[in-house]
């Protein structure tokens, strides 16, 4: 029997380990599918349906038709009406709306003669976010009516306009840019969760002797560890992303294969990573604990959610360890921006270094326990 | 001896052996205490979304004096990094390779057409890939845009006149820190993993060692049993509680507006859910395994996404409403947020701590109708 042919019935072996127990085979497929379906739809930063008060003091048709704008919009939703000062803090203080608009009585009047009319608006911020996004639906609503309003009274425009322009998300919908993420977050979760108790359960289950007196070689073992982890891996991200684009409709506009090179050696890191963490636990317990003290901070510090660019020097240089953060620019790249092999060239190589070096580890490691 | 003093000894003695346990494997101190600062400091400075010195591609096709006071506007802006490029090709070849996060175009006839007609246009393209960092963006395009009309006009001497002048005020966060809300959130997040993680083994280690036949033969009842396992780690929680607080007061400078004593009592409910989440995936597991696994699988992420803590809830789908209120993160990080920033809103306090009561007991509740005291069982 040749080298390959061992390798290759190791690999039967765990996969079939894996698979033929009842309650793993669950773990592969129940959480994820679950995960993916409800943080697809919870996991948003758009609004909509924020609930608004107005206080409106003026009975103009200008300040009328300013809350109509508000409250005709899908980001808005008038929840009361109200006449007096005392009602606001209630209403914000008890989270019954989000926003209140004031508008005092002259409003009309000094719109009419050509003035400026203040329009107080105070916001909930609690959710700072929350609060920034609301000032600006509010704001391109207030563009538009001054535009109007200018245009219709025959005063002098304003010298320079913007013409602000998203580009790859044209209507800014935040599901398209969390998708493709939960595709990284969710193989990264399996793959890591496989190979991080491959080798402690057959040390728990004593077969890991067995395995040493066969003629494989630690090396040998080492590969037919990782290639059930790839399969599992490659499996579960394709029908993820084949749930992101037919369910979610997020659309993919760039290079397949860009996209599967990126995972194949995200995948191969997130397997150096758990091997390693396998190779140093010795109990399934340690195993979970390692695998989740790696999942963490991998997951918050990925740009998953936050962006990179917000953390701290210190905090951005960490990042360059993890494998997630490449292959989500790589994700977003392919599906929304369209990209090719090209200008994910800066993605892929940092993970095969991530990759080579854990593997080594992990093969040294591996040796090193075995003696 | 009577009854009462029975049970008290009883009781006694088992946190007394608990507290014995947790001294002896330091690993669940390390649990209390040095995680909830590893994690704080980690999540505090990983997760914000303050962006600040975004860089942004300056295209100017003709300079003169009216571009370069614009693009003087972005430069003394603290949220842009203004970068200058010849043309527009070369900020494109740059925003493609996500050097910049988006281009400010001023085209050759810009200044003639602000002279003559008016509406000259500002060209901005955006990244759009991350929808939210983009619209803040905007938002801080549309700033830097209106206090530039302001001082063009000044300096032309006529008056602006805007219409209607929006006048924001943000309460309880005025500068928009978003610091301020996550940290709160985030302690609402790592306490649920602490407390869960904190009990989720003990009574499955008991099974796996064997000591649980040991605890059936001695006189003890099954509810004295699970206040026993509870106390040493409700106190244990409760440090590691402080600390986070302490934490966030001093070391990330969040605002404590709300009373102490409120905050205090609102934790030592949540600490009960959590525990009591814990114990009854322990006492159903009896495997510490499959005890571990769960309760991370129901624990971080759906306290990391359902809780409100970053993502509202308020504009999730229906059913996905429905789920976030089996999640006890929920409910705290209203209290945190409410109390940290706001201060003592009683309704939103009182509800959601309410909330808390009723899970705390139902999850306790569970916990000790499924602890037998037989073999069999």
């Amino acid at each position: 029997m040749n080298n390959l042919q061992r390798i290759i019935a190791l690999a039967i072996k765990e996969l079939l380990a894996i698979l033929r127990d009842k309650k793993s085979r669950f773990v592969l497929i129940g959480p994820p599918i679950a995960q993916l379906i409800i943080f697809g739809y919870a996991a948003t930063f758009d609004l909509n349906d924020i609930p608004v008060a107005v206080y409106n003091e003026d009975r103009g048709a200008p300040s009328r038709e300013l809350v109509a704008r508000i409250t005709g919009s899908p980001h808005f939703h008038l929840v009361s009406r109200i006449d007096h000062d005392e009602q606001i803090a209630p209403l914000i203080d008890n989270k019954e709306v989000l926003m209140v608009l004031h508008l005092g009585p002259r409003f009309s009047e000094l719109l009419k003669r050509g003035q400026s009319a203040p329009a107080q608006v105070i916001i909930d911020g609690r959710n700072s976010n929350t609060a920034l996004l609301t000032l600006g639906y509010l704001r391109t609503i207030f563009t538009d009516f001054n535009l109007e309003w200018t245009r219709r009274s025959g005063l002098p425009p304003p010298p320079a306009m913007l013409k602000i322009r998203p580009w790859y998300n044209e209507n800014l919908l935040s599901r398209w840019f969390i998708v493709p993420g939960i595709v990284g977050l969710l193989t990264l979760v399996v793959t890591t969760i496989v190979t991080g108790l491959s080798v402690a359960r057959e040390r728990e289950a004593g077969t890991f002797d067995q395995l040493l007196v066969t003629p494989l070689r630690p090396v040998e073992i080492l590969i037919g560890k990782s290639v059930p982890g790839i399969l599992i891996g490659l499996v579960e991200g394709t029908f993820i992303l084949l749930m992101a684009v037919l369910w979610f409709e997020v659309p993919l506009r760039g290079s397949i294969g860009a996209l599967y090179l990126g995972m194949f050696l995200f995948l191969l890191s997130a397997i150096g990573i758990g091997l390693m963490i396998s190779s140093l636990a010795v109990t399934q317990q340690q195993g979970i604990l390692g695998a989740f003290l790696f999942l963490v901070p991998a997951v918050i510090l990925s740009g998953f959610a936050t962006p990179i660019a917000n953390m701290p020097e210190l905090v951005q240089q960490l990042t360059y360890l993890n494998p997630l953060r490449y292959f989500l620019i790589i994700i977003r790249g392919v599906f929304l921006e369209g990209d090719s092999y090209g200008l994910l060239f800066d993605q892929y190589w940092p993970m095969v270094i991530i990759a080579v070096v854990t593997l080594a580890l992990a093969g040294w490691l591996f040796r090193h326990r075995m003696n | 001896m009577n009854a009462m003093a029975a049970k008290r000894m009883r009781l006694r003695g088992m946190i007394r052996k608990e507290s014995l346990q947790i001294l002896r494997d330091p690993s669940s101190i390390a649990i209390a205490f040095v995680m909830p600062v590893v994690l704080l400091l980690l999540f505090g400075y990983g997760v914000s979304l303050d962006a600040r010195h975004v860089p942004l591609a300056m295209v100017v096709e003709q300079p003169d004096a009216t571009s370069a006071s614009l693009i003087g506007a972005f430069q003394r802006s603290e949220f842009f990094d203004p970068r200058p490029y010849a043309s527009i090709q070369a900020a494109q070849q740059a925003f493609d390779l996500r050097e910049v996060f988006g281009i400010v175009w001023l085209r050759n006839d810009f200044s003639r057409r602000l002279l003559s007609s008016g509406e000259a246009p500002i060209g901005v393209i955006v990244n759009g890939v991350d929808a939210n960092q983009a619209r803040i963006t905007e938002g801080y395009i549309q700033g830097v845009w209106q206090a530039w009309l302001a001082s063009y006009a000044r300096e032309q001497g006529v008056e602006l006149k805007i219409p209607v002048r929006l006048e924001p005020r943000i309460w309880f966060n005025a500068a928009v820190r978003s610091r301020d809300f996550l940290v709160p959130g985030l302690i609402a997040v790592i306490m649920t993993l602490i407390g869960a993680m904190l009990t989720s083994m003990v009574v499955a280690r008991e099974w796996e060692r064997g000591t649980m036949e040991a605890l059936m033969v001695t006189p003890i009842r099954i509810g004295e049993l699970v206040i026993g396992k509870l106390v040493p780690y409700f106190v244990l929680g409760m440090g590691g509680m402080l600390l986070s607080v302490a934490m966030a007061l001093w070391q990330f400078d969040v605002p404590l507006r709300g009373s102490f004593w409120a905050l205090s009592a609102a934790s030592a409910l949540f600490m009960l859910v959590a525990l009591g989440m814990g114990l009854l995936i322990s006492v159903v597991a009896k495997n510490q395994f499959v005890a571990g696994q769960v309760s991370i699988v129901i624990t971080f992420l759906p306290a990391f996404i359902l809780s409100g803590f970053i993502f509202e809830i308020s504009s999730m789908p229906e059913p996905i409403r429905v789920i976030t209120h089996l999640v006890p993160a929920r409910y705290f990080v209203a209290i945190l947020q409410t109390l940290f920033l706001a201060g003592d809103i009683w309704p939103i306090v009182l509800a959601n701590c309410g909330a808390l009561a009723i899970m705390a007991l139902i999850f306790l509740g569970l916990a000790r109708r499924k602890t037998h005291k037989r073999l069999d069982a």
